[in-house]
């Protein structure tokens, strides 16, 4: 059983990342706020069911999950499993293998992803349909294994899997959306 | 595209990567097992998920086949990026709210 006293040394250092995830959730900075805000409360009060010694920061995920599960994303309507376009395989990487360029060492497909913004990597992630959204966040962004994946979630690892993997297809066909915009991909934009 | 050629394994007559006639693209037309493999496994290999057994296996046919290799390295870049590129600084107001908040879970009433 942990110790209440103990809560803000050990949990403050996760808001960070707790933010950041809740951003990409919510997508607006007020409700972000106050969906970490919400975490933090409801964490404080169950912090005598911690169990002192287990993960700390998949514990304050979970939280924040159901948090947003119940509070932000219920205002919306309910996106199903079945929401995404079919993409192939290394979408991405395929569409970018053309590139003929390469400089110092790096690839052109390498220099393509360096030079997508934070802004532009982040809209890419939150276009994404809720399920599919959580589990990239969690393992893309957090580095949560597929078990901590799938109790964070309540789901089955296959579950974890599967979304994943149809949501990480997804992202790569907006960041390819984006670099065309921007003609990130035309090989007279790269240097040589 | 230029290709490197495979590494050499010492090992002449083992099968290189032109053995399995991957080309430049491990999805392409004639695709062999062993990449199909390794693409069926790659994000389980980027996420660290599987048996060591398995992971050398993959190891393996990476360090045998270029193309498959370089659309692993790609596939651990673009993981890289999105980890790096969706970190946000906390206001400084959060910090506050959050402060106050527990401090006032703890005021008798």
């Amino acid at each position: 059983m942990a110790d209440k006293e103990h809560f803000a040394e050990q949990a403050m250092g996760y808001m960070g990342s707790l933010y950041s995830a809740a951003l990409r959730m919510t997508r607006n900075p007020a409700d972000a706020e106050d969906l970490v805000q919400e975490t933090y409360l409801k964490a404080y009060r169950a912090f005598g069911t911690f169990q002192e010694g287990t993960n700390l920061k998949s514990w304050l995920y979970k939280i924040l999950t159901n948090t947003f599960i119940n509070t932000y994303r219920s205002r919306r309507r309910r996106p199903t499993e079945t929401e995404l376009d079919d993409v192939e395989d290394l979408y991405l990487y395929h569409r970018l293998g053309g590139l003929e360029a390469a400089a110092a060492g790096r690839s052109a497909e390498d220099l393509v992803l360096d030079r997508l913004t934070e802004g532009e990597v982040k809209d890419a992630v939150e276009s994404l349909p809720d399920p599919f959204r959580l589990a990239v966040v969690l393992a893309d962004v957090e580095g949560f294994s597929y078990k901590e994946i799938a109790e964070i979630l309540d789901v089955p690892i296959g579950t974890v899997m599967s979304r994943l993997h149809r949501g990480r297809r997804a992202l790569q066909k907006a960041l390819h959306t984006y670099a065309e915009e921007r003609r990130l991909t035309a090989p007279a934009d790269l240097p040589s | 595209m230029d290709r490197e050629e495979p590494p050499s394994s010492g090992q002449p007559e083992s099968p290189g990567y032109d053995v399995y006639g991957c080309g430049p693209s491990p999805l392409g037309r004639s695709v062999s097992d062993p990449c199909q493999d390794a693409i069926a496994t790659l994000y389980s290999f980027l996420d660290g998920e599987l048996t060591s057994e398995r992971r050398e296996r993959i190891q393996y046919h990476l360090e045998e086949c270029s193309p498959c290799f370089a659309a692993f390295g790609f596939e651990a870049e673009l993981k890289a990026v999105i980890a790096r590129k969706c970190r946000d600084d906390v206001p400084d107001s959060l910090r506050r709210r959050v402060a106050e908040a527990l401090r006032a879970e703890d005021v008798p009433t």
